[in-house]
């Protein structure tokens, strides 16, 4: 998590304006603000969590992300971020669309189900995969749509979304050459920037 | 205000306890938006805790249509409820009284000791009745920010407030901006739908057209417009109401155990409708109910902006924290989030909360588990800056 919040942190711009989607206890925003100044909202829809960015005083906004962001207008974000949260919503496709209409880039991270043990996982016993990064049942996952890092870079590709930069690790980011050299077969977990 | 003793042992012991109000007189006149000025006038006036030496802890509370002073704790040992927010006012609950200096009043033109219209207007030493001047929420801002000057509070903590006490929260943010630190809107809206003026107007048709209403001087006349007052009351609390809420208390129970065929009470919700009536119309003048809903009607700062809130917005300085409650129909959440909106696209400091409650718009006067931990998270962090003299 440390890991991830800094490689976030460096690709962020200091003072930068931004929108951190499904912000959970407001530890991203908490972080950017007192490393980058960055000034923006988190949106969350948990109670729990809300409460927790409040008391953070990370400003944060009830909010489903399932019916999109139209109460937020074109361009007015640097950044728009999305961390483990793209795997849960309806209409992935959409949520890009709207980050990188709110947003001049957009930065998301979600596990890789494509990873080795998964596959072996799926491959040897013939169920679907529980792991570190995927650790629930098939029938009480909140993770309605999982995606490998082949997946969403074509679904980037057929929207002339552009990778601007990429990081793969397991899920202490910790790079390593085979990660680098098959992602998809080795990496854990992705950090991904893009723009139109 | 009876001599009883009562002993803190008295009250529950997260209850700021026995309370004394105090009338603030002033002797400057006060402008007023529609005009004219008053010139003498005097607020009635609660406060509970203690202001800290750098006087950097002071929370002001406005109050709701019916609302007053007594926000919190007792009048006497015989008081068998407190104050009108309790709930949330006192030691250890989200208003803490043990770390914030609170301030409570009756707005101007009220009826609870403040001026209105059934004070005596000294040109003429007979009540004012309908010739003491409408309000706007900006008036009531004014004259709340003359009070601060005389507590000596150069800057509020935090200024709190639910429905139309919201609309003076969102109203000190723009016409005060350096007098704030945080402000809490709950329940509220930065303008009335038609839907919320047309239950406003047939209160004061209500009101209006009873026989015992006289223009207004009804006072002179040794009367008060009881029916009128009692219906407008009626309808008021229908819409504080949800469905939801109204359905659990009443369904459809009888009074009796059968139906009398008649037009008297035969459901229970009937019968506790006319008690809230009869009780309101003994207890509120009916000329500032009607003032009351007027400055509701007329509040819209974004009407200086050609209609543009996020530009009215512009001027805030403070942090905000909106809160709206589910089955709010009144002042859905939709009005809320309208706010919102606003905030966040003029780029100012905004936390929101949708709590989920069956209690309607009434919900933020009531006790409620999420409602108070987000209250609570929000106001803790007020008190820690209070203390550190940190903004933002």
């Amino acid at each position: 998590m440390r890991q991830e919040l800094a490689i976030i942190a460096n690709w962020i711009q200091p003072s930068a304006h931004v929108l951190d989607l499904a912000c959970g206890d407001g530890t991203l925003l908490h972080y950017l603000e007192h490393e980058k100044g960055v000034r923006g909202y988190g949106l969350e829809i948990d109670p729990e969590k809300i409460t927790a960015c409040i008391s953070r005083g990370v400003d944060v906004i009830e909010q489903d992300l399932n019916r999109g962001l139209k109460n937020f207008a074109d361009d007015s974000y640097d950044t728009v971020i999305m961390t483990q949260a793209l795997q849960v919503l309806r209409r992935q496709d959409l949520a890009l669309d709207e980050m990188l209409r709110v947003g001049r880039e957009a930065i998301v991270t979600f596990p890789n189900f494509a990873h080795w043990r998964c596959r072996l996982f799926l491959a040897f016993r013939g169920r679907l995969p529980v792991s570190k990064t995927l650790p629930y049942q098939w029938y009480d996952t909140p993770n309605i749509h999982l995606i490998t890092f082949k997946d969403f870079e074509a679904l980037c590709a057929q929207k002339n979304i552009k990778i601007l930069d990429r990081a793969v690790g397991n899920l202490a980011y910790e790079g390593n050459w085979k990660a680098n050299l098959w992602p998809n077969l080795f990496g854990e977990v992705a950090v991904y920037r893009i723009s139109r | 205000m009876t001599s009883t003793t009562a002993s803190a042992a008295d009250f529950p012991a997260d209850s700021v306890g026995l309370v004394t109000p105090q009338v603030f007189a002033f002797d400057q006149p006060l402008a007023l938006e529609g005009g004219s000025h008053l010139s003498n006038w005097q607020l009635m006036v609660e406060t509970y805790g203690e202001l800290n030496t750098d006087a950097s802890n002071a929370v002001l509370i406005c109050h709701a249509l019916s609302g007053h002073h007594h926000a919190a704790g007792y009048h006497s040992a015989e008081d068998r409820k407190p104050g009108w927010w309790d709930s949330y006012i006192g030691p250890g609950k989200p208003i803490d009284t043990n770390r914030f200096f609170v301030v409570s009043l009756n707005n101007l033109g009220g009826c609870h000791g403040s001026t209105g219209p059934s004070s005596i207007n000294p040109e003429s030493g007979q009540p004012f009745g309908p010739d003491f001047p409408v309000l706007t929420v900006a008036d009531w801002v004014d004259s709340q920010a003359l009070l601060a000057d005389r507590l000596g509070i150069k800057q509020w903590a935090a200024v709190v407030g639910g429905s139309l006490g919201g609309m003076q929260v969102l109203e000190w943010s723009l016409r005060y901006p350096q007098r704030l630190r945080h402000a809490v809107i709950i329940a509220s809206t930065s303008k009335l739908t038609a839907q919320n003026i047309g239950f406003n107007e047939v209160a004061r048709q209500a009101i209006r057209t009873d026989p015992e209403f006289h223009e207004g001087r009804y006072q002179e006349a040794g009367v008060i417009p009881r029916y009128g007052l009692r219906l407008a009351r009626m309808v008021g609390h229908i819409t504080y109401l949800s469905e939801h809420s109204m359905g659990q208390k009443f369904g459809r129970d009888l009074r009796k155990d059968q139906l009398n065929f008649g037009y008297d009470v035969d459901f229970e919700v009937e019968s506790y409708l006319r008690y809230q009536g009869d009780t309101f119309s003994e207890s509120f003048d009916a000329n500032t109910y009607l003032l009351m809903t007027k400055a509701l009607d007329y509040f819209d700062p974004a009407s200086d902006y050609d209609g543009d809130l996020v530009k009215a917005l512009g001027k805030a300085q403070c942090r905000f924290l909106v809160v709206s409650f589910t089955t709010d129909w009144r002042f859905s959440p939709k009005r809320s989030e309208e706010l919102v909106d606003a905030l966040t696209a003029a780029q100012k400091r905004v936390s929101y909360a949708r709590i989920k409650s069956p209690h309607g718009h009434d919900a933020f006067l009531i006790p409620d588990e999420r409602y108070q931990a987000v209250f609570s998270a929000y106001m803790q962090r007020v008190a820690d800056e209070a203390v550190t003299g940190e903004v933002n």
